[in-house]
C-alpha cells in the first residue's frame, strides 16, 4: 500500500433491528476502529433507516467520529441491491479503501455486492485484526469451522465480514458527528419489496450469542425442551439443536448447528444429549467454553470438552438449574 | 421457465480436514467430494417448480473434469441439463464471474445456489452473482414460491423471519426449509449418463486476494469431568473458573 494512506479512511456499516444496534455491531465498529488506527486514520460509520441520533451516538463509544445517516423512506426496509449501492457510494464520499460489516445474515447478502462494486477484495468470517507485516492478511474461518484461513487481499479496496464474538467490544471514546447523507437511489435496486418481519422478541438469537444451550436426540422428544428452555433463560443463552432434532421437526431448522447448519462460536456452549459426530463440531468446536452432558463416557463430544458430565440429562440438568437459581439469588 | 442451479463439488462432511506444503494447500488425498448440501436443496426446489413440464433446470459448476462425478449426481438428481466451466474455482469472486457470464449469454428467469460452500463458506457466490447480473440477491432463504412473475421468498434474519417479494430475474440462496433434498433413483442413474454435459471455457477475471495459509483450530486440553451427583459444581465452575457466567 504504502501511498497516501492518511487521505484514506475506514468506513463501517451498522445494521440495526427497528432501531437499536446491536452487540456484533458495536463489535464491528471496534475492529473497525482498530483497523483505522493500524492505518493511522478516521473511522465513520453508515446507517440506512430510521435510528435515533441518541443510539447513532452510541458508535462514539466505539471509536466512530462521523456517522453518515441515510434516511430516505424508500430506504426503510433492507434492500441489499440498494443498501450495497448506498454503502460503495459512502465508501467512495469517505474515500474509504476499508469496508466493514457484521458476517450476519444480512452481512452475507450485502458485503459480497459492496465488494464487487468497489473492485475488492473481500473476507467473510474474520476472526481478526489484519496482519500489519504489509502483507494485508486476515484469518476466517474455513470448512465450518474445521480450520482457519489465512486470505492475503491484493486489491486496493477490500471488504471485510466480522464473524460475531471473534474480536469482542471494545470500548474507545471518541467525539462522534452525525451527518446527513442521501445518496441517489436507483428505481432497478428497489425491485425486492418486503412484505412482513417477524422477529422473537423474547428469544436471544442464535447466530451472535454468547451463551448457547444445545439439544440432541438424547432428549427423546420435543416435549422434554422445557428443562433446555429453563436453562437457556436462566442463562440469557440462546437454544441450539443438532440436525436430526430439527430434521424431526422437534426443533426449527434455525436452530440447528453444525457443517450444514450455524457455525457458532459463543463464550459457552452446553450440548446436552449430543453425541458430538463430526459434522456437529464442525459448527461448534470454535465455542471457548464447551460444556457436554451425557450419559455415555464414551461419546465423543467429551474429546472436545473443557467440561464433561457423564449422566442422565434428566437427572443432571434439573441440578444445574437448581444451583444456577441458588447462584443468582 | 428457466432455472440455473449452481452446484459446487465439496469435500464429504465427514473429511478430517488436513493440509501439506507447509500448511498452504488443502490435503485431497483421500477425500470423498459431494454435492455441496446445500445446493442439494437448491437443486431439490428448483426440480419441485419445473415439475409436469413446467420448466427446464441447468446445473452449473466451475471445476475441472474431476468435478464431473458431481455434476452427473446432479443431473441423477434430476437436473435437465448441466454446464462446466472449465477451471478451477480460484475464489467466489472468480466463479461467480464465470457463470454470470454464462447466465449472460443464456436466459434464466432464476438462479438459485446453496447457502454456502462447506469448504470455504463464504456465502459470496450468489450475491456476487446478483452484482455481476445486476438483478437482486436474497441470501439464505428458507422458502420460495412462484406466481406468475412474482417469487414471494422467505429469508432468515436474526431471531426471526423477512417475507419479500420480488419481480423479475434475481438469484437466490438456499438453506433448510427450502426444500427437502431428493436422493436419485434408478432411473435418474441410467439418464444421467445420456443427458447433455457441455464444457465452456473460463474467461479471464483479475485476482484480489488469494488464501496463502491454513491453521488448525488448536487442541483443547482434557476434559473436566463433574461427576453427575455433584452437577452442581458445574454452575461454580464456570463462574469461577471459566469465568463465561
Ligand atoms: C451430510 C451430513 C451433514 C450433517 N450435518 C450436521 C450438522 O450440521 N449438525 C449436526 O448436528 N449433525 C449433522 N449431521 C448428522 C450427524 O452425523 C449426527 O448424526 C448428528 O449430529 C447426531 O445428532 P445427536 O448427537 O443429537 O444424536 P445421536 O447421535 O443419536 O446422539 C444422541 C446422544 O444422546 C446421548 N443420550 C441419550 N439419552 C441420554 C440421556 N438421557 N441423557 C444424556 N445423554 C443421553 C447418547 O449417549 C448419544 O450420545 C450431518 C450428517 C450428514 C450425513
Ligand atoms: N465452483 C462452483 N461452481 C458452481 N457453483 C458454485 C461454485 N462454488 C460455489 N458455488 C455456488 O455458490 C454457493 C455459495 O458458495 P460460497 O460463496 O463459496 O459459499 C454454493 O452453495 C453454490 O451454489
Amino acid at each position: 500500500m504504502g501511498i497516501s494512506t492518511k487521505y484514506m479512511s475506514v468506513l463501517v456499516y451498522v445494521e440495526h433491528a427497528d432501531g437499536k444496534f446491536k452487540k456484533s455491531v458495536f463489535e464491528a465498529v471496534a475492529y473497525a476502529r482498530a483497523i483505522a488506527d493500524q492505518q493511522h486514520t478516521n473511522l465513520t460509520a453508515v446507517s440506512i433507516g430510521n435510528v435515533a441520533d441518541n443510539e447513532l451516538k452510541e458508535l462514539g463509544k466505539y471509536g466512530a467520529s462521523k456517522v453518515l445517516q441515510v434516511n430516505a423512506d424508500q430506504l426503510k426496509d433492507f434492500v441489499n441491491q440498494a443498501y450495497a449501492s448506498v454503502i460503495a457510494e459512502a465508501a467512495a464520499k469517505e474515500n474509504a479503501n476499508v469496508v466493514v460489516l457484521s458476517n450476519s445474515f444480512s452481512g452475507k447478502g450485502l458485503a459480497p455486492r459492496i465488494a464487487v462494486k468497489l473492485k475488492a477484495g473481500l473476507v467473510d468470517g474474520a476472526v481478526e485484526l489484519p496482519s500489519t507485516d504489509g502483507s494485508f492478511s486476515v484469518k476466517k474461518t474455513a470448512f465450518s469451522g474445521k480450520a482457519f484461513a489465512i486470505t492475503s487481499l491484493t486489491s486496493a479496496n477490500k471488504v471485510i465480514a466480522l464473524n460475531p464474538n471473534a474480536f469482542g467490544v471494545k470500548e474507545n471514546p471518541t467525539d462522534i458527528t452525525i451527518e446527513n447523507f442521501s445518496p441517489a437511489v436507483k428505481q432497478t435496486d428497489l425491485a425486492t419489496i418486503v412484505k412482513e418481519i417477524v422477529r422473537a422478541t423474547n428469544k436471544v438469537s442464535l447466530p451472535d450469542a454468547e451463551l448457547v444451550v444445545s439439544g440432541g436426540r438424547g432428549l427423546k422428544g420435543p416435549e422434554n425442551w422445557g428443562m433446555i428452555e429453563e436453562l437457556a433463560s436462566l442463562l440469557g443463552a440462546a437454544t441450539a439443536c443438532s440436525k436430526p432434532v430439527s430434521d424431526a421437526d422437534w426443533r426449527p431448522h434455525s436452530e440447528h448447528v453444525g457443517q450444514t447448519g450455524i457455525a457458532i462460536s459463543p463464550n459457552l456452549y452446553i450440548a446436552i444429549g449430543i453425541s458430538g459426530a463430526i459434522q456437529h463440531l464442525a459448527g461448534v468446536s470454535s465455542s471457548k467454553v464447551i460444556v457436554v452432558i451425557n450419559k455415555d463416557p464414551e461419546a465423543p463430544f467429551f474429546k472436545v470438552a473443557d467440561y464433561g458430565i457423564v449422566g442422565d440429562a434428566f437427572e443432571v440438568v434439573p441440578q444445574i438449574i437448581a444451583a444456577l437459581k441458588a447462584h443468582q439469588a | 421457465m428457466k432455472i440455473l442451479v449452481c452446484i459446487s463439488n465439496v469435500p464429504d462432511t465427514t473429511t478430517k480436514i488436513t493440509f501439506t506444503n507447509d500448511n498452504t494447500q488443502f490435503n485431497t488425498s483421500g477425500v470423498q467430494y459431494i454435492v455441496n448440501p446445500y445446493d442439494e436443496i437448491a437443486l431439490a426446489r428448483a426440480i419441485e417448480l419445473c415439475e409436469g413440464g413446467k420448466g427446464t433446470v441447468t446445473a452449473i459448476n466451475v471445476g475441472e473434469a474431476a468435478t464431473e462425478p458431481t455434476i452427473r449426481k446432479a443431473l441423477a438428481i434430476g437436473a435437465d441439463d448441466a454446464v462446466r466451466i472449465n477451471a478451477a474455482p480460484r475464489d467466489a469472486y472468480f466463479t461467480a464471474f464465470q457463470i454470470a457470464e454464462y447466465a449472460k449469454a443464456n436466459e434464466f428467469d432464476m438462479i438459485l445456489c446453496g447457502r454456502e460452500s462447506i469448504d470455504y463458506n463464504g456465502s459470496q457466490v450468489a450475491a456476487m452473482i446478483g452484482e455481476f447480473l445486476d438483478i437482486p440477491s436474497i441470501s439464505i432463504i428458507k422458502k420460495l414460491a412462484v406466481d406468475g412473475s412474482t417469487t414471494t421468498i422467505e429469508r432468515e434474519i436474526e431471531g426471526g423471519k423477512e417475507v419479500l417479494t420480488v419481480n423479475g430475474k434475481f438469484v437466490a440462496s438456499c438453506a433448510e426449509g427450502t426444500a427437502e433434498p431428493k436422493i436419485p433413483n434408478m432411473r435418474g442413474i441410467m439418464s444421467a449418463r445420456t443427458k447433455p454435459l457441455s464444457v465452456v471455457e473460463a474467461v479471464a477475471v483479475e485476482e484480489l486476494g488469494k488464501i496463502t495459509k491454513f491453521e488448525t483450530p488448536a487442541p483443547r486440553s482434557a476434559v473436566k469431568l463433574i461427576p453427575a451427583e455433584n452437577a452442581a459444581e458445574l454452575v461454580n465452575l464456570l463462574h469461577t473458573e471459566a469465568k463465561v457466567i
